[in-house]
């Protein structure tokens, strides 16, 4: 399970992107639905790492080999919430 | 009849030697000089890692009143401006200055220049910085000081297309040459952008490497930055003769296109046309050309794409040219990159030996050309072409003939 408030603050980030309201943002669509392309994605893991202060790992020419899975508004949700754990414990 | 361009000489400082044959045999060797940087903050960046120049020491060049003016893309530039002269024969000047230019590519210009006085005015939150920080830091500065160096009085002036300047300021002095506008122009790039602030601003696009620079190969993960400068004496063939120079090559031809699509993706379109272009600049067709310097920068989106264009513009033949992408050795230089590059054409055409693309662990389908990985390659080779593509959308490609 993942924080809702982390979920939320992260279905802001992706609608900003997308061009949409968040209401309009569906927990299960893929940033590829969204029609957020590899810059898009650049600038959503900026936005994610500003507002969580935390660094994630994620390169673009090898987006499935990162350790942050981005395949559903949970997922990447979950994720924030484990680099969160992880990197105030560091 | 068009005036023939020959190169007579040719200068560099790199991370894989202080100069050009050092470079060119390191090269040959296919041994990276990519590793731990070495620069202020270092140990904040996420991938610390670069093709950095070491054992440059620039006093052993420059007094100290020219230390204070020219920053280090400036003292690369520089160094390697005066081994061209040099190797070209021409170290006691020229016999007629205003027929002899510069055109130096660059990206980042004094960029340490422009840091250094952010430091001190942000940073220090200091009131006051070095007089001569804006003619450190100000793009054309090589181009002028190569021009003052070496008194060559006709068109001089630097060219900025990011990771293509090198091979736009070839293509400006090939057209000088054939246009009768000058008779020797010096042509290169020179770039040392290894700052904390850059790196930063590259680990942002993330498309950086942590653990090395692979081209075509399928375990690659991004690029890798370098700096460095090579400057390269381009003459009219028959200013050469008649003054006894031997020319090594010809520059025979060049294409500049845009993509005029996206900033910072590279288009197959755009890259195809400039290829194409080259080749026909040059008089030549597409089963002329026996090696091809790949732009090969190692992203995702590079490779695969740069592959797609050479088939598009050279059909089946480019099945029998040879690829390899030097950037795994030195990393991307900027707008150093295509002068240095071209040194590997030189290694080609005059030496008889393409450099490889090192550190291949395994082949990528998607780039199915003939890669020359790890190891050189021995052949005769009489034609070849340079790539670069830069973000902007801004494509050059240079045609190299052997004499």
């Amino acid at each position: 399970m993942t924080d809702l408030a982390t979920l939320e603050k992260i279905r802001g980030i992706v609608a900003e992107q997308a061009l949409l309201e968040p209401g309009d943002v569906a927990d299960d669509a893929t940033l590829d639905d969204l029609g957020i392309d590899s810059l898009g994605i650049v600038e959503i893991i900026y936005a994610i790492e500003e507002e969580f202060s935390i660094s994630v790992p994620f390169n673009a020419n090898e987006p499935d080999a990162s350790d942050f899975d981005i395949s559903s508004l949970p997922a990447i949700s979950q994720a924030v919430d484990r680099l969160m754990a992880e990197q105030s414990a560091g | 009849m068009t005036r023939r361009a020959v190169i007579t000489g040719y200068g560099a400082v790199t991370s894989l030697g202080l100069t050009a044959p050092d470079t060119i045999r390191a090269m040959a060797a296919g041994q990276p000089a990519i590793g731990p940087l070495d620069i202020q903050d270092v140990d904040r960046l996420n991938k610390p890692i670069g093709g950095q120049i070491r054992n440059f020491d620039a006093s052993a060049h420059f007094t100290r009143s020219e230390l204070v003016l020219y920053d280090r893309a400036v003292q690369l530039a520089l160094v390697a401006a005066a081994e061209a002269m040099d190797h070209a024969g021409l170290k006691d000047g020229i016999s007629d200055p205003s027929r002899a230019g510069v055109i130096m590519g660059t990206g980042g210009g004094g960029i340490s220049a422009a840091e250094d006085n952010y430091r001190e005015v942000f940073e220090a939150a200091k009131n006051r910085v070095h007089p001569f920080t804006v003619p450190r830091l100000m793009a054309n500065a090589a181009a002028s000081h190569i021009s003052i160096r070496h008194r060559l009085q006709g068109p001089t002036f630097t060219v900025s297309t990011a990771c293509a300047s090198s091979n736009h300021a070839f293509a400006q002095a090939l057209a000088l040459i054939r246009a009768g506008v000058a008779d020797v122009v010096l042509a290169g790039g020179s770039d040392a952008m290894l700052t904390f602030g850059i790196l930063k601003a590259w680990e942002g696009l993330r498309v950086m490497s942590s653990d090395g620079c692979r081209p075509f190969c399928a375990t690659r993960n991004g690029m890798v930055q370098g700096e460095g400068a090579a400057v390269f004496v381009l003459e009219s063939e028959d200013h050469a003769r008649n003054r006894g120079a031997q020319p090594l090559a010809e520059l025979a031809g060049a294409a500049m296109t845009s993509d005029a699509a996206d900033v910072v993706m590279p288009n197959q379109d755009g890259a195809a046309r400039a290829i194409a272009g080259a080749i026909a600049d040059a008089g030549m067709v597409p089963d002329d050309i026996d090696y091809v310097n790949a732009h090969g920068t190692a992203t995702a989106a590079n490779d695969r794409l740069e592959c797609a264009a050479l088939r598009q513009a050279m059909g089946p033949g480019a099945d029998g040219i040879a690829v390899s992408s030097t950037k795994s050795m030195h990393g991307h230089c900027m707008g150093g990159t295509g002068a240095i590059e071209a040194l590997a054409v030189m290694s080609t055409l005059c030496d008889g030996v393409i450099p490889p693309t090192a550190g291949r662990q395994e082949p990528d389908p998607d780039c199915d050309l003939d890669i020359v990985a790890n190891t050189a390659r021995q052949g005769n080779y009489n034609a070849a072409l340079s790539n670069a593509f830069a973000f902007g959308g801004l494509n050059a490609v240079l045609a190299f003939r052997k004499l």
